[in-house]
């Protein structure tokens, strides 16, 4: 069976325009994949057909296959529900929910897919806050309102939620860009640690970012997946005149 | 790494597969489906309700002014005109003082000033309908009657519009009352079209040397116009329906009268006062038609109104009344 | 014009606009003072605890009234939020192509329609079969009343909530109805709540529609089928009466349900302004 994540041919459109053309790619398992590209090259896009997040927009649509870890996310008949607690999502903003405390954030995946006990939630909690670097900060205010830490906080908070439900992959689209280095340097922190565990692909604008956490590179342009290979070798030494244009800051 | 074999090109659909979801989208369905059922019920119920007097009148209903529930005979001029005449008459003072309110609100009061007025105005529109009647009934209704129409008798009384007794109570006290009623809503909706309209808009008049006035009149109210004139119309289809305040104060008379110092009635208030002692069916299904005529019209106008003021603001938000 | 010119006329448009703003708000002055002045000693223990006193008899009180509207207004709110505010959720996030505008436009309609129009309604559908006056076809006419506030506000409320917590919540493989249950509805409930409220304010003072069906009772209700008080129909009857103890009852009477009225408004505003933290 192919683990980590197997892209065939996936075109995504919102409603007549299409935005990803074609997209073949095999990211490996338990490693950091990092997804670079000017603005409004579908960066975006690409990662939210992963987890089927692209069909949530009115008129979206996709074709193509995805296989994620070995489960034919397209397939008919999958839930996208199934697919989704399977792989998080931490979004540019921190989004955590204001209703909820810190602790009901984090464990909000639990809770709402039905588990009750309470030794197993406050287990979970523990363990994604600490995953996620935040748990010393944070232990006395669990019951603190989500919305009231600071901005990097609220985002290590929302990648607690993510983790909480044990996810097999995490995508990250532009998690720092809200974030002040200090923060930012924490989450990069993170990433790294997490990858020994977890299928990573991260979108990020800073290529810095993408050199220092990934270990594979891919190059997005109009929509197309213009370049993708060693993190190492995509900067050092690109095969494609384009990516070496962006990556040389020569472009547009 | 096993290669993927076949390739299936799959469109993904955005159809719930869950039951959960398929559930809650059917009781949120029934949920709107219920509010259309209901209009519709509504019609129905009121056609069906007012049929013999249809049949038995036909369009003579319309153009007959007896009124004479032991003859059975029903005809229904004098309540819209009274109707009519009671609505015009609030909205001819209304109109000025809602819109004068509005442009003060909008654009010329200063800062501090807006939100505490712009409350009282809410509470104004909040104040029910049968206190103003009871504030109509000992208040206004004795002021009129003592001071207001022997003066107006005096200076205008050559008039028709101003002759007879003065009784206090008649077409001029709900023409008053009604005003009051109905210029927290213009007042209200005015202000909601005249914040919409651009800055950019203002800030032309103001960089051409226009003063804050002159800004209003060239820039603000232009280009507010048909979102004014929907607040007009939604005043004047909440003085169309108005019952209990007109009731205690118009004096209930099915009589048509030029002078506004004699009694009269309204489609509301012939409703409100005679349909519970309606004793025969076609008396009662008279009155029905009579509820059915208010309907359509008040539906007809505020339908108008709402597309006036979507022109300016747009439909998504709804209208704060 | 010269420049002087314009700066007068400046000032005296403004002083007018000022002065319409006063006509607006003047008639609320004068009704809370004349309220007072009539009402405020009627008001006493009696009032909230006696039933009327027959003709002739001088005294007594409104609780049978001011019991029967809160009955009213609870059994309205019974019935209609829960229809509007899943209607207003409805209409916020359905995806369906014609129904969320005819349910948009008939909310609208049903909005402007007089209230004496909705009390025939009522009366047809309720009292009529059932044969008799009753609490219920009251309370179906205000909650028809109310529902087209509900859902108009619960919609624009559910609008407010940001796109990015529904994406988080569905990122995280909860299904949509519990996305929308547990996540979007307890984010917009402080102001879905100032909605309900603004719609039993409107609805607390309705006079009109329960004219002829919950009608009215001098005494204490007998049961949801049968006719009931209330404040409104109480202040109504009594001040075209020519009794002037009645018509001090009927001040008091529209100086407590003015007091509903307003306790009910403020009460909602103070719920806006407090409690939206979180949702921008
Ligand atoms: N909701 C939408 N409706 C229609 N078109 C959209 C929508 N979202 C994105 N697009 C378009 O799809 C294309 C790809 O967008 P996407 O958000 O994936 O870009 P991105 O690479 O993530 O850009 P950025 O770096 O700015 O986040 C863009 O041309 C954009 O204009
Ligand atoms: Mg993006």
């Amino acid at each position: 069976m192919a683990d980590g994540i197997v892209v065939r041919d996936l075109n995504a459109w919102f409603g007549n325009a299409h935005v990803l053309h074609g997209i073949g790619v095999t990211i490996a398992p338990k490693a950091v994949t990092a997804v670079i590209g000017p603005s409004g090259c579908g960066k975006s896009t690409f990662i939210r057909c992963l987890n089927r997040m692209h069909e949530v927009v009115p008129g979206a649509r996709v074709t193509g296959s995805v296989r994620v870890e070995g489960l034919d996310v397209y397939a008919p008949g999958i839930d996208p529900v199934q697919v989704r607690r399977k792989i998080g999502m931490v979004f540019q903003k921190p989004n955590p929910f204001p209703t909820m405390s810190v602790f009901d954030n984090v464990v909000a995946g639990l809770r709402l897919g039905g588990v009750r006990e309470r030794s197993v939630i406050d287990e979970a909690a523990e363990r994604a806050l600490r995953q996620a670097a935040l748990w010393d900060e944070v232990k006395d205010q669990l019951g603190k309102s989500g919305v009231s830490l600071s901005g990097g906080q609220q985002q290590r908070v929302c990648i607690a939620r993510a983790l909480a439900v044990e996810p097999e992959v995490l995508l990250m689209d532009e998690p720092c860009s809200a974030l002040d280095p200090i923060a930012t340097a924490k989450i990069e922190e993170l990433i790294l640690e997490l990858r020994s565990t977890l299928t990573i692909v991260i979108v990020t604008h800073n290529m810095q970012q993408a050199a220092r956490v990934s270990e594979s590179t891919g190059f997005f342009l109009l929509g197309e997946l213009v370049e993708f290979d060693v993190t190492r070798q995509l900067f050092t030494n690109p095969r494609d005149k384009r990516t070496e244009d962006y990556i040389t800051g020569r472009f547009g | 790494m096993a290669v993927v074999a076949a390739v299936p090109r799959v469109e993904a659909q955005a159809a719930p597969r869950n039951l959960g979801d398929q559930v809650l989208r059917l009781v949120l369905r029934a949920a709107a489906l219920t509010l259309v059922l209901l209009v519709l019920a509504m019609v129905v119920s009121m056609v069906r309700a007012s049929w013999p007097a249809m049949r038995a009148f036909g369009w003579r209903f319309l153009a007959t002014s007896t009124w004479d529930p032991v003859a059975e005979q029903f005809g229904a001029i004098p309540f819209v005109y009274g109707t009519l005449l009671s609505s015009l008459l609030a909205l001819l003072i209304a109109v000025p003082l809602g819109i004068g309110a509005a442009i003060y609100l909008a654009e010329l009061a200063p800062a501090w000033i807006r939100p505490p007025i712009a409350f009282l105005v809410e509470l104004v529109a909040a104040v029910p309908s049968v206190i103003y009647g009871l504030w109509g009934i000992f208040v206004l209704a004795p002021l009129l009657r003592v001071w207001v129409q022997p003066a107006l008798g005096k200076t205008l009384g050559f008039l028709p519009l101003f002759q007879g007794p003065p009784y206090g109570v008649g077409m001029l006290a709900a023409g008053i009352i009604l005003a009051i009623m109905v210029v927290p809503y213009i007042t209200a909706v005015s202000r909601e079209v005249l914040l919409a309209v651009p800055t950019s808009q203002r800030e032309a008049a103001l960089a051409l040397g226009a003063t804050r006035w002159e800004t209003t009149r060239i820039a603000v109210l232009r280009y507010g116009r048909s979102g004014l004139v929907g607040a007009i119309l939604l005043g004047l289809g909440r003085a169309l329906g108005e019952t209990m305040a007109v009731t205690m104060v118009i004096g209930n008379r099915p009589e048509v009268a030029v002078s506004l110092f004699a009694p009269g009635y309204t489609m509301a208030s012939v409703v409100a006062n005679e349909f519970a002692e309606a004793t025969s069916d076609l008396y009662l299904a008279a009155l029905i038609e009579i509820g059915l005529l208010l309907f359509v019209v008040t539906v007809i106008v505020n339908a108008l109104a709402r597309l006036l003021v979507w022109s300016v603001g747009g439909p998504v938000k709804a209208v704060r009344e | 014009m010269t420049p002087r010119a314009r700066r007068g006329v400046n000032v005296l448009m403004s002083w007018l606009a000022a002065l319409a703003a006063g006509l607006v708000v003047l008639p609320l002055l004068m009704i809370f003072a004349f309220l007072l002045w009539q009402g405020a000693s009627a008001v006493n223990l009696d009032f909230f605890t006696h039933l009327p006193k027959p003709v002739g008899e001088v005294g007594g009180g409104m609780a049978n009234a001011i019991v029967g509207t809160l009955m009213l207004l609870a059994l309205a709110a019974v019935l209609g939020l829960p229809v509007g505010i899943l209607g207003g959720l409805y209409l916020a996030e359905s995806r369906d192509r014609r129904l969320p505008w005819l349910a948009r436009f008939l909310a609208d309609v049903l909005n402007g329609v007089p209230s004496i129009v909705i009390g025939i309604f009522a009366y047809s559908v309720i009292v009529l079969p059932m044969r008799r006056f009753s609490a219920l076809a009251g309370a179906f006419a205000l909650a028809v009343i109310m529902l087209p506030i509900v859902v108009r506000t619960s919609e624009e409320l559910v609008r407010l909530v940001p796109a990015s917590l529904r994406e988080a919540a569905l990122a995280l493989g909860i299904p949509q109805w519990k996305v929308l249950l547990r996540v979007v509805l307890p984010t917009a409930r402080a102001g879905i709540i100032t909605g309900v409220m603004v719609a039993i304010a409107r609805v607390a003072g309705e006079t009109a529609p329960l004219l002829f069906t919950a009608f009215g009772n001098r005494f204490w209700h007998q049961g949801l089928d049968q006719p009931i008080a209330a404040l409104p129909l109480q202040i109504f009857a009594y001040a075209i009466a020519p009794y002037d103890d009645w018509h001090r009852q009927a001040w008091a009477g529209a100086l407590v349900l003015i007091g509903l009225v307003f306790v009910v408004s403020f009460a909602a505003r103070l719920a806006t302004s407090g409690r939206f933290t979180g949702v921008r």
